[in-house]
């Protein structure tokens, strides 16, 4: 029964994390179609922001909370004026951009601070349940990736901006025709992907080991939702996140977490055969 | 057809040159240049098989590591089961191909558009990195070979020909990688100009009309792909031959990018340009690795971005192109042909 608790536990925690680091990556490709190779490094800067503020002592929750995602937002907005901008309706060049960038910023910030690995400590304490222990930051993720996905579906449902955005995703002529303005739709969907991915930077640096090439452990898990999930932001995102979150925390807890990822990439390639426009590509069709 | 011919005909000359030059080099180089311009070599097959899948192919793989690494491995894994070499190089092409086969079908049957196919190819080369990493210890051996984990596998046995048991020296590595680069680029020639060469570059140019006529995308995408993962595979074997040693590392995405590297400033669509593309971003990287002010991720990182903001067709299509357009100049005046269409689509176009 414990036992059953804490494999419950870790799953949930398995697809907290999806959602978490592949948020910002869904909302860029869902609005633009265009997938940011740079991911990876957004999620470092964000979690080098965090340590940083936090080893010159800011409060570890303003730190993660509000420094991550503003620096990265604005990171983001920055890329997107100097270089994604350039390249519209062109996928695979901003693909090739965008992977440039990764390796410069990996290289900048290695030139700056050195190839070692930082930390914070993990905040919040931990909690019994029967013969095992767990921490509470675990919930605290889980909650925070909640709150995320409750946070799109209210700003993309109820707000203006949520409307011309969705409106701009299915018809940019139209939504241009009618008086929207498709560049700055684009350079806010950047910036606010770009600062949900700082968010999962800044909440992931207690639990992982924040060094330059970092990015690189994340994006793989990343890539296979969004693409998994297809072109809707919400319902891609959570579907993909449940079925692999769950695949990957059971495959590790039979075998080993290695190759509970390898299980994962085979059921993600075998789901794209199936299903090559992702989840969403079939189910819940234009959904959120 | 003419010019085809024709081309080839200048392929055969220059590669009978190239094969004098790299017969003779030995004696007019030491062994510490020789021994740097074998692992280009090796490279400069790697990015053939890039330049072949992409250029000719329409196929953006971010993964060519993995065909490069999984060869790699096969090599070493094979040295150390055989007496003779000839089973573990055979291995390092055969395994990657099977791989690619399997990768391949599930990406184009499936009729993934591009973007896709670069994300699911890089996803695997990470995934791969991590189960390599992962096979420390006694419990992962292949028949004698220890796979060694983050720590990879040292002192492969080198070359080793059946019958005679004669090992190979240095000298012996530097002619094997020169004659298989050699070998790889006129095969590549010939396959293009081949029926099915012609039919792999009408599917990148036209997808939609080369099915209507009757050509399945599928089946030669996939097979263009496993050609490319052989490819990628043999350029494994030489350079695990070369360092006498392969690591996880191999699989990372600093190699992923480098050989995206290579063949995007070489050129898309030409089979010298990623050959030059390897060798002069191989002697960057080297004469970075020498100081200490600059890191190598941020220099490549930074004429990655170069190119495709300024010079996406690459160096080789551009300087062609310049000189035609010199050329035309010249002529100007005289009577003359209309002028000729591009020798090359630009990538963009044939890629989007």
């Amino acid at each position: 029964m414990d036992l059953a608790a804490i494999v419950g536990l870790n799953v949930l925690s398995g697809i907290a994390s999806l959602v978490l680091i592949s948020l910002g990556l869904a909302i860029i490709f869902g609005m633009m179609k265009i997938i940011n190779l740079a991911h990876g490094e957004f999620l470092m800067l964000g979690a080098y922001a965090t340590v940083l503020s936090t080893n010159h002592g800011v409060n570890i929750w303003f730190a993660m909370l509000v420094i991550s995602p503003v620096f990265v937002g604005l990171v983001g907005i920055l890329v997107e004026r100097t270089l994604i901008r350039v390249l519209y309706g062109r996928l695979v060049d901003t693909m090739l951009a965008t992977w440039g960038l990764s390796l410069f910023i990996v290289g900048l910030v290695t030139m700056i601070f050195g190839n070692t690995i930082n930390g914070v400590p993990t905040p919040l304490g931990g909690f019994q349940v029967g013969a095992y222990r767990s921490d509470l930051y675990t919930p605290f993720l889980a909650l925070v990736a909640l709150l995320l996905l409750c946070g799109v579906v209210v700003v993309l449902r109820f707000t203006r901006f949520g409307l011309i955005a969705r409106a701009t995703m299915q018809k940019p002529d139209m939504a241009s025709a009618l008086g929207v303005d498709p560049d700055r739709v684009y350079m806010a969907t950047f910036g606010i992907g770009a600062a949900v991915t700082g968010l999962a930077g800044g909440l992931l640096a207690p639990v992982s080991g924040v060094a330059p090439t970092m990015g690189s452990a994340f994006v793989a898990k990343a890539f296979i939702t969004v693409v998994g999930g297809g072109a809707s932001i919400l319902a891609g995102t959570a579907s993909a996140s449940l079925l692999f979150g769950s695949i990957n925390q059971m495959g590790s807890y039979l075998t080993t977490p290695v190759f509970g990822e390898v299980i994962l990439l085979v059921a993600a390639t075998l789901l794209i055969r199936v299903l090559p426009e992702g989840i969403t590509g079939r189910f819940f069709r234009g959904s959120l | 057809m003419i010019r085809t011919v024709l081309s080839l005909r200048v392929t055969l000359l220059c590669a009978l040159g190239a094969a004098v030059l790299a017969g003779l080099a030995p004696q007019f180089v030491d062994t510490f240049t020789l021994l740097q311009a074998t692992v280009f070599v090796a490279m400069a097959v790697l990015a053939l098989s890039l330049g072949f899948i992409w250029g000719f192919g329409g196929i953006l793989s971010f993964g060519q590591a993995a065909f490069f690494g999984l060869g790699g491995y096969a090599y070493a894994v094979g040295a150390f089961n055989f007496t003779d070499s000839t089973v573990p190089v055979i291995l390092s092409m055969l395994v990657p191909m099977l791989f690619a086969a399997l990768l391949g079908y599930f990406m184009f049957y499936g009729r993934i558009s591009n973007v896709y196919v670069g994300v699911i190819t890089l996803t695997v080369t990470l995934i791969l990195f991590n189960v390599v990493n992962s096979t420390a210890g006694d419990a992962y051996r292949i028949g004698s070979a220890a796979l060694g984990g983050f720590n990879g596998i040292p002192s492969v046995p080198g070359i080793t020909l059946p019958f005679t048991g004669y090992a190979f020296a240095p000298e012996d590595d530097w002619y094997l990688a020169a004659g298989c680069l050699i070998v790889v680029f006129v095969g590549l020639k010939l396959l293009l100009a081949s029926h099915f060469g012609r039919v792999v570059v009408a599917i990148r140019e036209n997808e939609v009309r080369a099915s209507l006529l009757g050509y399945d995308p599928r089946l030669y995408k996939l097979l263009a792909f496993v050609v490319g993962g052989g490819i990628a595979g043999l350029a494994g074997c030489l350079y695990t031959l070369w360092g006498a040693f392969i690591s996880p590392t191999i699989f990372g995405l600093a190699t992923s990018a480098q050989i995206i590297i290579w063949v995007m400033i070489g050129g898309l669509g030409t089979l010298i340009g990623p050959v030059l593309g390897a060798v002069a971003i191989q002697v960057l990287v080297t004469e970075i690795g020498g100081q200490q002010l600059l890191d190598a991720n941020f220099v490549l990182g930074a004429i990655l971005l170069v190119f495709v903001l300024v010079l996406p067709a690459g160096v080789v299509p551009t300087v062609e192109r310049g000189v035609a357009a010199l050329w035309r100049r010249g002529r100007r005046g005289r009577p003359g042909p209309a002028e000729a269409p591009a020798a090359h689509p630009l990538p963009g176009k044939a890629l989007s």
